[in-house]
């Protein structure tokens, strides 16, 4: 924290809670500050000039005062609300899983400037990529929080033998970290079938570019397994599952007609034959 | 709570932890509750523990609209003067008296809640199935929506709109513009946005 009692920064609002008659605590994203929390004063009152600012999920610039348990706002300008992906509840959802990642991901009061750029890029994809990509975006986002967070998972070599895997059917072992060859797998405790179409998918998202990923077109099942293994890791690591999944999950159970475009098979081309077209891209 | 004073009788601290329980309770304001009541006459303190133990007792949800209540159904669902073809959904039963105290004559529904994926409530912890059970077509005409004006409320709403929209019923929501009293300077920019979306011809 700066020697001055004021200070300015930007933040992204991760979340609040409600505290007392009127006011809010939030836990706010900071490049210069990470994750920490400051109390907002009065901001439940209709008339509150703070309110509107302070929503989670906005991009604003704050002005905080230093306090003796948590720190104060006294000023609040939104930056970018990023309107779209508030009104559209598929997004939302999809948002709020990402904001919840990262807040149990991070800890207090450790500056990260690449963390709080991939979360506020995350924010802006999803509100402005296609229907069938948002989904694409939140596993982008968990791979390259996992890396920034060092629980990047190894998905190039078997982590028992240390070959490199074979093109074929292999398996990924959360609890060791990554995968296995079907060589090696029996000796780890819990492993999942790992298709080969989801490892090459877990590698893009691991190496390429974000710009790369607008190449991928998946089929429903391997979109699953690929969010599966991802998740799994993510518990994993976390030690507990994530609340927003559920509402994730319970919104594609309930709108399977119109949710979920990404399962949309493309038309033009099979998957297999893209996915080995943006690996082959890759140098692979 | 920190250890009680020994010199503290026990009957007294005993009161004092059930203040501390309550919200927006700190030790100090437990400690001073207690002591005021201890000075009062005893038919003073009678009265307030059986108010409480009334309110536990007697009131519990309304089992059409799910607001709070001694009667079941409500004095507002069993009205005659009440439009029965409208239905204001709002989150809390407080929220009830908020509406109240416009011109609104119709029906109500209380959520009990605001969808919030990261605190973990969702759909079904909310009485949603509640008001899906109450809407008949033919009785019911229009559902607003009266959640509050922030991330949580407008999720609940988005989410309400697509379950009822299929139904057949029309769903509206509650406008979102400038409070009275406020500040244009200090107004944010969706709330702007919305306000001159919203914006009427003066005549």
């Amino acid at each position: 924290m700066p020697a001055t009692r004021l200070y300015k920064t930007e933040a992204v609002v991760l979340r609040q809670r409600k505290l007392g008659e009127a006011d809010c605590i939030m836990v706010l994203y900071s490049p210069a500050y990470g994750k920490f929390e400051a109390k907002a004063r009065g901001v439940r009152k209709t008339t509150s000039r703070l309110a509107g600012h302070i929503q989670p999920l906005n991009r604003c610039l704050l002005q905080l005062a230093q306090g003796h348990v948590s720190d104060v706002v006294t000023g609040c300008q939104t930056l970018d609300s990023f309107r779209r992906l508030r009104e559209d509840l598929e997004r939302l959802s999809r948002a709020l899983y990402a904001v919840e990642l990262l807040e149990k991901m991070t800890p207090e009061h450790v500056p990260g400037v690449p963390t709080y750029r991939l979360l506020v890029e995350t924010l802006e994809r999803l509100e402005t990529a296609p229907d069938s990509g948002i989904d694409i975006a939140v596993r982008y986002f968990e791979m390259r929080l996992l890396d920034l967070s060092g629980f990047r998972p190894e998905i190039m070599v078997c982590l028992a033998c240390g070959l490199p895997l074979r093109p074929q059917e292999n398996f990924f072992a959360p609890a060791s970290g990554g995968t296995l060859c079907p060589a090696c797998a029996p000796q780890a405790l819990v492993t999942r079938d790992l298709s080969l179409n989801a490892l090459k998918v877990l590698r893009l998202l691991q190496k390429g570019s974000y710009r790369e990923m607008g190449g991928l077109r998946m089929p429903p099942d391997l979109a699953d397994e690929v969010e599966r293994h991802l998740r799994s890791y993510v518990v994993h690591v976390l030690e507990r599952d994530l609340r927003a999944a559920a509402f994730v999950e319970r919104l594609r159970r309930e709108a399977q007609p119109i949710a979920r475009p990404h399962i949309v098979v493309n038309t033009s081309g099979d998957i297999s034959t893209t996915v080995e077209r943006v690996a082959r891209d890759m140098g692979e | 709570m920190r250890e009680p004073l020994p010199s503290i009788a026990a009957p007294l601290t005993r009161l004092i932890e059930e203040f501390y329980k309550l919200p927006g309770i700190g030790p100090k304001s437990a400690q001073r509750l207690a002591y005021y009541l201890l000075r009062t006459p005893a038919s003073e303190a009678q009265a307030l523990a059986d108010a409480i133990l009334e309110v536990k007792e007697k009131i519990r949800f309304c089992s059409v609209c799910q607001n709070v209540t001694d009667a079941d159904p409500c004095r507002i669902c069993q009205s005659d003067s009440r439009d029965r073809s409208v239905v204001c959904v709002v989150e809390e039963p407080m929220d009830i008296v908020a509406v109240e105290r416009t011109r609104y004559r119709g029906l109500y529904h209380v959520l009990h809640g605001a969808i919030s994926p990261i605190d973990g409530i969702g759909p079904e912890e909310l009485k949603v199935a509640e008001l899906l059970k109450r809407l008949r077509p033919d009785e019911v005409k229009e559902i607003i929506l009266a959640t509050n004006p922030n991330l949580e409320g407008e999720a609940t709403a988005m989410y309400l709109a697509r379950l009822l929209s299929p139904l057949g019923v029309k769903v509206t929501k509650l406008a979102r513009g400038l409070p009275a009293g406020g500040d244009l300077e200090y107004a944010d920019d969706i709330t702007l946005t919305r306000a001159l979306e919203g914006r009427q011809e003066v005549n």
